[in-house]
């Protein structure tokens, strides 16, 4: 396959028909056609209609707690330097965290919601639904929902709900029904085609709350629309707060919201150096990963073309990460578009990286990050000792780890 | 350009019935098995058939298929497979037009040019495609008219009249009408909207409409096939080879006579459809 040709802008996409480049597109059903054909005109009415800002605008500041501050982390930039030192470096960037696991919620996931319930409110809905991996987006969906006086129901692999009883529970308090799905494998790909079927069962009324950058046109566009405040207010506290943009940012990627949020308003920053973490699991070598973009190939599910974990007969397969979070064996259309263009670069961090990064974040800085956002992190951990002191990095701290505190204790084969 | 779709659909309407179409999941649960479930169809009175090719992740479908689905892939089957279980049931019966449904991601994992290729010449007549509507038809399905296999589309309680037209203009061989928004397996909607979209989507196309997703009976088969040009049978079908499995997959009675039997009884309720209408 030829290289697409560098654009004159990274921002643009994606085109009429929901593409970037060969990446998105609309491969739904088509009961669900007419569905998202209304969705895309709701929400191309909604972007530039100011009452529609000003409402999420107020809700982002006095709900959600925005803007999330943009934090020196000064504990793990001088572990960090110690590091490059003992290596004889004497170097060591300065690391900042972007906070959303101050966010109401606890993670990047609010925004999208909050956006996308205004829409469901404008569309006139009934009901809302949506699926659910580790549960944050669970969580924040039947949060909103609760807000804006909604029925939500919430699928969730039957795996991931027994792994994760303490977000199903906070979903049942916000008034969630949670569905447990044992279809397929029943992990978050089986709770996503769960929440297809009932859509396209229950057209008339009922809202699709997808939470990340993936999904049939216009998913990607609008949710990547409503993350990139991560961006927009990174980019302008790093100019205020050091006078220069950074020289590297990093975000995890599962679907890849929180990344494509951190990333987009960055794309046309040519000197800005983009990085986007995968799940490595155990090693690429195995199939215990959820690498797609590493280690998987172009194909098309959940209505979009992307990178895609799956055999040589296009079935697909289940990943595996230590973050629920990134236990996709899919990528959201643009990431897969930006990594063929080359502008970001996708590199994997094993289970026990993100372990380490987990525990030294919460010892050297008092902050616990989301085992997702600990994999940016052991990122960050690799490349800063090798950078030089005047140089920054800003890694997107996408959510608080509170959720992941049995996932680790049981990794380190402690009883909580 | 006519091909066994458009001959069978006129031979029908010649006789004034509907026809009986009918899907299995190619490979469930083994090949061989799976074959002597294809050759049994039509001497049961199928008129089309369908094959479903297995799929990881089938969005559209209900847990009968979906069942299917994972025990033909845990079977062993493949597109590959799917293709070959078409060619060797050509090999006896050159007339049955046989339509291919399933997912994309398969089809374009295997290269759509080499699929086509390989599906025209493994006999296969036509392909339903649940995953490309018509906004997607650069993808598979102006190779396939191009390269003479029917494209049938799925037209939905959901596709108004503004939608309709888009939706027809690359379908052949017939028009495939989804009885009700939701997955297959479900229970069958009012039979009297049911007519009355058929007769909505006849007055924008010449092609024959059949109608499935949600009909088990042969009841139900001519209480729909009395307006319809045809009547799908899936799950109802999935269902009597699943229910000859035992708990660790082991067939405790024939498969293909299960269906064979089932069939047989739909084939009777199509073929009183429109002696009943007439009455």
């Amino acid at each position: 396959m030829n290289k697409p040709a560098m654009p004159n802008s990274f921002r643009t996409g994606p085109d009429e028909q929901g593409m970037f480049g060969i990446f998105g597109g609309r491969f739904v059903a088509e009961t669900l056609m007419p569905l998202i054909l209304d969705l895309e005109e709701q929400w191309n009415k909604a972007k530039t209609d100011p009452e529609f800002k000003a409402e999420l605008q107020n809700l982002s500041t006095h709900y959600a707690g925005r803007p999330s501050k943009l934090y020196f982390a000064e504990g793990l930039t001088k572990h960090l330097r110690e590091v490059s030192s003992a290596k004889g470096l004497g170097g060591g960037a300065k690391v900042y965290f972007k906070r959303e696991d101050l966010n109401h919620t606890g993670s990047h996931k609010i925004n999208n919601c909050l956006g996308q319930i205004l829409l469901a409110k404008r569309m006139g809905k009934k009901r809302i639904i949506a699926e659910t991996g580790a549960g944050q987006h669970g969580v924040a969906s039947a949060t909103v929902a609760a807000r804006f006086g909604y029925p939500c129901v919430v699928y969730m692999g039957a795996t991931d709900v027994a792994r994760q009883s303490p977000n199903v529970f906070r979903m049942k308090l916000l008034g969630a029904e949670v569905r447990p799905v044992t279809a397929g494998h029943g992990t978050l790909k089986d709770a996503m085609n769960e929440a297809l079927r009932d859509w396209v069962t229950n057209v008339e009324d009922t809202y699709y709350l997808i939470g990340t950058a993936a999904g049939p046109h216009p998913y990607p566009e609008l949710v990547r629309d409503f993350q990139s405040v991560i961006g927009t207010e990174a980019r302008s506290q790093i100019l205020e707060q050091e006078g220069r943009l950074p020289d590297v940012i990093v975000a995890a990627v599962g679907g890849g919201s929180n990344a494509i949020g951190l990333f987009h308003p960055f794309l046309d920053d040519k000197d800005v150096r983009i990085t986007g973490i995968e799940a490595g699991g155990r090693g690429l070598d195995g199939v215990e990963h959820c690498a797609s973009m590493n280690a998987g190939k172009p194909g098309v599910l959940h209505g979009n073309r992307t990178y895609l974990l799956q055999n040589s007969d296009g079935q697909i397969l289940d990943g595996h990460s230590i973050s629920a979070g990134l236990d996709y064996p899919g990528v959201g259309p643009e990431h897969s578009w930006l990594r063929d263009s080359g502008r970001v670069q996708y590199e994997p961090i094993l289970d026990d990286e993100a372990l380490e990064a987990f525990q030294l974040t919460t010892r050297v800085e008092g902050i616990i990050p989301a085992l997702e956002s600990a994999h940016a992190i052991a990122h960050a951990m690799k490349i800063v000792p090798t950078m030089d002191k005047d140089q920054i990095v800003i890694v997107n701290l996408s959510g608080r780890g509170d959720k992941d505190v049995h996932t680790v204790a049981n990794m380190l084969g402690m009883e909580i | 350009m006519t091909t066994r779709i458009d001959r069978r659909m006129a031979k029908l309407k010649a006789e004034g019935r509907p026809a009986l179409v009918t899907y299995f999941m190619g490979g469930d649960p083994d090949y061989d098995t799976s074959l002597s479930i294809m050759k049994a169809l039509p001497i049961a009175g199928a008129d089309i058939i369908e094959m479903g090719m297995p799929f990881s992740d089938p969005m559209a479908d209900g847990p009968a298929i979906q069942a299917a689905g994972l025990r033909a892939l845990k079977g062993g089957q493949t597109l590959v497979k799917t293709l070959k279980l078409a060619a060797d049931f050509r090999a006896g019966d050159n007339e049955t037009p046989i339509v291919l449904m399933g997912y994309y991601n398969p089809i374009y994992i295997y290269g759509v040019d080499r699929f086509l290729t390989d599906a025209k010449a493994s006999g296969i007549d036509g392909l339903i495609v649940v995953d490309l509507p018509p906004e997607m038809d650069e993808e598979l399905c102006v190779p396939a008219l191009k390269a003479g296999v029917n494209f049938i589309r799925l037209a939905t309680p959901t596709t108004d009249d503004k939608r309709l037209p888009k939706v027809l203009e690359n379908t052949s061989g017939f028009v495939y009408y989804v009885s009700m928004t939701g997955i297959t397996g479900s229970a069958l909607a009012d039979t009297g909207k049911v007519a009355a979209a058929v007769n909505r989507i006849k007055g924008h196309t010449d092609l024959p409409v059949c109608v499935g997703f949600g009909v088990k009976t042969a009841e139900q088969a001519r209480v729909i096939g009395a307006n319809a040009d045809g009547v799908v049978v899936g799950t109802a079908i999935v269902n009597a080879v699943a229910n000859v499995l035992g708990p660790k997959g082991e067939k405790t009675a024939d498969p293909a006579e299960a269906v064979a039997t089932l069939v047989s009884g739909l084939a009777q309720g199509v073929r009183s459809a429109r002696l009943a209408a007439a009455e």
